[in-house]
């Protein structure tokens, strides 16, 4: 095993077009271990597409995105990391249960388990739920839970206080809180004002 | 070890997603019998050249059936997101979606066989060429479902992909529909068919080995 404490994610001079129009350009940032890198700006100013760039789902028109020094795609990136995007990536067809169960054969069982996790989001008792029953909230609130569910030191999350009410997102910045004193560190973009107390958090201002 | 248990995961989970959406089942099914009866209508009362090109009518329709559940094996999936957390997972995407194209066989291609006796008998197919007509259909549908995914996976990220599905995927069906069609036609009259069900298994295989690996590179573009 690797020392959890060389873990990091390095973006050196990324850079993204889209439609002839550069997002952004000679972007640099490392993120290590307890570290949160927030990403802001208006709507379109490319947080999104700087967050596929580093999961591997779009090529960035320039520069390279490491895990550990070496490029994602060699290296067990994708074994130390979890996403959560605008869609949920959970199917309203199959129970809590079935979903979790899903999430958790396609990666490495992490610090929690499925009861453990839907504690921790309160979601408790929902297990045999159809997720299309559930509200907006508790769906996003699945699909967190998928976070603790999985062996993971990266959480690359994509608006994750979308249909949140007031409770789910101080329960999640604590959840937050509690990665990063592991040793995890998140990307993520909001616009939301994030509480995080303890945490060392930079900022990105994409405009 | 966990790369099977993923692998199995994912096949359980179409699966179990195919019954509680049971019209993605039935559709195919119901089009690939509708289709075969209209042609005795259009036909008119004419058994023998019914008879000739049963093995034709039958294999064209199961071409099309294939064609029409071909959208359902990654759209849900690429709407709801759960296709980036499977291209996501640190096992190869290649693998995973092998379990998805086989799980969509299944539930769209298997049917086809159950049910293709019965027309068969509605055709006026000699009972000798049943067997044959089987086995062809055994061999091919899972090619279709092959050979179908890495066309759905190039198209599945535009909006209006259905017409380009069907033209970039129908051609590729035609070594398919030659050899099945064939063999069955041979074996109306009493022939022998090893060279052709040989020809259709060394099909199969290599869809089975080469067609995952470009679905998997198209997919992953496709959710750009």
């Amino acid at each position: 095993m690797e020392n959890k404490s060389t873990h990091f994610l390095q973006g050196t001079g990324l850079s993204c077009i889209r439609d002839d129009r550069v997002l952004f350009e000679e972007l640099a940032f490392e993120v290590g271990p307890g570290q949160v890198l927030l990403l802001e700006g208006k709507n379109g100013s490319g947080k999104t597409s700087l967050l596929r760039i580093l999961c591997g789902f779009r090529q960035p028109d320039a520069g390279q995105v490491r895990w550990c020094g070496e490029a994602i795609n060699d290296s067990q990136f994708y074994a130390r990391m979890a996403y959560v995007g605008h869609l949920d990536g959970i199917k309203k067809e199959l129970t809590v249960l079935e979903n979790l169960t899903m999430a958790l054969a396609l990666s490495q069982p992490g610090r929690y388990t499925i009861q453990q996790a839907l504690a921790r989001v309160h979601l408790e008792g929902y297990d045999d739920m159809l997720v299309q029953t559930l509200s907006a909230g508790q769906k996003r609130r699945l699909s967190l839970a998928r976070l603790l569910l999985t062996e993971n030191d990266l959480w690359i999350l994509d608006e994750p206080f979308t249909s949140l009410d007031k409770q789910g997102i101080a329960l999640f910045e604590s959840l937050m809180s509690e990665h990063c004193a592991n040793g995890g560190m998140i990307v993520l973009t909001s616009h939301h004002d994030i509480v995080l107390h303890g945490v060392d958090v930079q900022r990105i201002h994409l405009s | 070890m966990s790369l099977s248990k993923a692998f199995f995961a994912i096949i359980r989970r179409d699966l179990v997603l195919a019954l509680r959406r049971r019209s993605e089942v039935v559709n195919p099914l119901l089009f690939f019998m509708l289709v075969i009866t209209l042609f005795p209508l259009g036909i008119g009362a004419r058994p023998h050249l019914l008879q000739a090109i049963a093995p034709g009518i039958i294999w064209v329709s199961a071409l099309l059936a294939a064609m029409l559940s071909l959208d359902s094996l990654f759209r849900s999936d690429f709407d709801d997101g759960s296709l980036e957390q499977i291209l996501l997972s640190p096992h190869p995407a290649s693998v995973l979606v092998l379990g998805k194209i086989i799980a969509h066989w299944l539930v769209t291609g298997l049917p086809l066989l159950i049910v293709a006796p019965l027309l068969a008998v509605f055709l006026g197919l000699p009972n000798h060429a049943l067997s044959v007509l089987l086995l062809t259909l055994l061999l091919g549908t899972p090619v279709l479902s092959l050979i179908g995914a890495i066309g759905v996976s190039l198209t599945v990220g535009l909006r209006r992909g259905g017409m380009i599905l069907s033209l970039l995927v129908l051609p590729l069906y035609v070594p398919v529909l030659i050899f099945a069609g064939n063999a069955v036609e041979m074996a109306s009259s009493g022939l022998p068919v090893d060279a052709q069900i040989n020809i259709l298994i060394a099909i199969l295989l290599m869809s089975l080995v080469l067609a995952p690996l470009p679905t998997a590179a198209a997919l992953k573009m496709s959710i750009d």
